[in-house]
C-alpha cells in the first residue's frame, strides 16, 4: 500500500515537473542520473532556465564518486584542488559508495555546463556528462 | 562446481601509502592514482586437483600502508608464507643464457548484504584477508577499508565475481617491515592453496588503474602433470609462450626442496607465459585445461557465465527520478505533518 502511494505521489509529482521552455520545449525540472561502473549513465541533459532542477544522483558502485557541475575554470580549480569532501554546496556533491543525494540547482545562464567526477582517473576514465541550459 | 583454478592477479589498490610493494601480478596503484608496475612473476602449480600459488610482494620503501586485492579461483585451505626459492629457480630455468656463461656458470657451481570474511592471516608484514562476496560487496568492504579502487574497478570486481566471489586482500604495512629489518627490495613470498578442478590464470585484472597504453609486463609459471591447452593460446594477443617443455628432474627436486613445497610430482609440464602486452589489449584471461584438452571460454573471459544477468536489474534514469521524487514527496509530508499546530 505504502508503495503505491509513493508511486501515485511520485508520479504525480513527475507529471508537475516539466517546465516549457520559450521555444515551446517540454523541459524535466527533475533529473535522474544513475552511477554505474563509474559511468553517468547520461551524458547531454537539457534542462530550463531559471527554475529550480532537483538532481537526484545514485552511485550504485562500491567506490566513492562526486558531481561536480560548473564552467571550464570552476574545473580547472577542481582537477588542481585538494577538497576531499564536498557537502555543503549544491553543485558540488560527493557520493559515498552505494549511496543516494539529492541537490537543487537553478540555473540563470543559458548554455552548457559541464558535471565531471574530479577522483583521481575519473574524469579520462569518462565520468564527465553535460548540462544545456535552455531559455 | 566452478572450473576455476589459481593463477590471480592483483588489483591493486593504495591505502594511504607511499609505499610500494610489489604483488606478482599486480598492478601497483598510488594514492594520487599513478602507476607503477614492476615486471612480476607468479607460480601455479597444479597437482591432484589442487592449485598451488605462490606469489611475493616485495617492499619498496616508504611508510604506511598499502594493500592489494585480488580475485580467486576457490576457497583457498591455507594461506602461508612461501618457499625461499621457487620463484628465483623458476626464473632460472627458463631464463635464456649464452652458451659461454652457461659453460661458466656450470664449471663455476655444478551475505547477504556484506563481504564474508572466510580467513585471516598475518605473514611477516603482510596482513592477509580472505573474503567471499560479490563484486560491490568485496568492492564495499575494500572501500571500508582504505583502500582506493580505480574507477575501473567495480566493472572488473563483477567481472571476476561472476566467475568466482572469493578474493584476497593483502595490506603491507611498511612501518612493519622496517621495524622487522626488511629491506627496500625484500620479498615476501605467500603460498595459497586452493582444491579447484582446473587452472586460471586472471590476466585481465593487470590492466586495472592502467590507461589504454600502459604496458603491462608479467610471467606467469605453470607447473602441470602433462602438456595443458591454453585459451586464448598466447599468440599475438600480448602473450608470449616462452617455455614448454617436460620439467626437468633438476627443477623439481629444487622445487620439492622449498618450504611447503613437498607436494610438488615426480614428473610434470613447465609452461612460462610472458604477458607483454598494452593494458588495452588485456581484455581475456588464461584458461588452462591441465588434461590438454578443451579450457573454458567462460574462465578466459571470452563468454561471460551462464548465471549472469547483466545489469537489467538496476534502475533506469526516469525510475531514478521517480525514487527521488517519491522520497522528496514523503519527506515533504513528513514535514508538514511536524509542523501541524496542535489543536487541543
Amino acid at each position: 500500500m505504502i508503495i503505491r502511494i509513493l508511486v501515485v505521489m511520485a508520479l504525480a509529482a513527475f507529471a508537475a515537473s516539466a517546465c516549457t521552455t520559450a521555444n515551446g520545449a517540454q523541459l524535466s525540472t527533475h533529473v535522474g542520473i544513475r552511477i554505474h561502473y563509474s559511468h553517468f549513465d547520461q551524458t547531454k541533459i537539457e534542462v530550463p532556465l531559471g527554475v529550480p532542477i532537483t538532481f537526484t544522483l545514485i552511485n550504485d558502485d562500491p567506490i566513492e564518486h562526486e558531481w561536480l557541475i560548473g564552467d571550464e575554470a570552476f574545473h580547472a580549480r577542481h582537477r588542481a584542488g585538494t577538497e576531499a569532501v564536498h557537502g555543503d554546496r549544491p553543485n558540488e556533491v560527493s557520493l559515498p559508495a552505494m549511496s543516494m543525494k539529492t541537490t537543487t540547482l537553478t540555473f540563470d545562464t543559458p548554455g552548457p555546463l559541464t558535471f565531471i567526477c574530479h577522483f583521481p582517473q575519473h574524469e579520462a576514465y569518462g565520468m564527465v556528462g553535460v548540462v544545456v541550459v535552455r531559455s | 562446481m566452478r572450473r576455476f583454478l589459481a593463477g590471480f592477479a592483483a588489483v591493486a589498490a593504495a591505502l594511504i601509502a607511499t609505499t610500494q610493494p610489489a604483488a606478482a601480478c599486480a598492478g601497483l596503484i598510488g594514492p594520487n592514482g599513478a602507476v607503477n608496475l614492476l615486471r612480476t612473476t607468479t607460480f601455479a602449480g597444479y597437482h591432484n586437483g589442487v592449485e598451488h600459488y605462490v606469489t611475493s610482494f616485495q617492499f619498496a620503501g616508504g611508510s604506511g600502508q598499502f594493500g592489494s586485492l585480488i580475485p580467486l579461483p576457490g576457497i583457498p585451505d591455507k594461506v602461508e608464507k612461501g618457499g625461499a626459492w621457487t620463484l628465483q629457480r623458476l626464473i632460472r630455468e627458463t631464463t635464456p643464457v649464452r652458451r659461454d656463461i652457461a659453460l661458466l656458470s656450470a664449471n663455476a657451481a655444478g551475505s547477504a548484504d556484506k563481504a564474508i570474511v572466510l580467513l585471516e592471516v598475518r605473514i611477516d608484514a603482510l596482513d592477509i584477508t580472505v573474503l567471499q562476496g560479490g563484486g560491490a560487496q568485496v568492492g564495499q568492504w575494500a572501500t571500508d577499508h582504505g583502500f582506493r579502487l580505480p574507477p575501473a574497478a567495480p566493472e572488473v570486481l563483477d567481472f571476476y565475481a561472476n566467475r568466482s566471489p572469493i578474493f584476497l586482500a593483502a595490506v603491507f604495512d611498511a612501518d612493519a617491515a622496517k621495524a622487522r629489518g626488511q629491506q627496500i627490495g625484500d620479498g615476501t613470498p605467500v603460498h595459497v592453496t586452493i582444491p579447484t578442478a582446473n587452472p586460471w590464470v586472471p590476466l585481465r585484472i593487470l590492466g586495472l588503474g592502467k590507461s589504454a597504453d600502459d604496458r603491462i609486463d608479467a610471467d606467469v609459471y605453470l607447473l602441470t602433470d602433462s602438456r595443458p591447452a591454453l585459451l586464448p593460446y598466447p599468440f599475438a594477443n600480448g602473450m608470449r609462450l616462452d617455455h614448454s617443455a617436460v620439467a626437468t628432474t633438476s627443477l623439481l627436486d629444487d622445487l620439492r626442496s622449498d618450504k611447503g613445497m613437498e607436494w610438488v610430482p615426480q614428473s610434470g609440464w613447465l609452461s612460462k607465459i610472458a604477458i607483454d602486452a598494452s593494458a588495452s589489449q588485456l581484455t581475456y584471461d588464461l584458461a588452462v585445461d591441465a588434461k590438454g584438452t578443451s579450457p573454458s571460454r567462460v574462465a578466459a573471459g571470452l563468454q561471460a557465465p551462464a548465471n549472469v544477468t547483466g545489469s537489467s536489474g538496476q534502475p533506469t534514469s526516469d525510475q531514478i527520478a521517480l525514487i527521488g521524487l517519491a522520497l522528496a514527496a514523503f519527506g515533504a509530508i513528513f514535514l508538514l505533518r511536524k509542523s501541524q499546530p496542535v489543536i487541543g
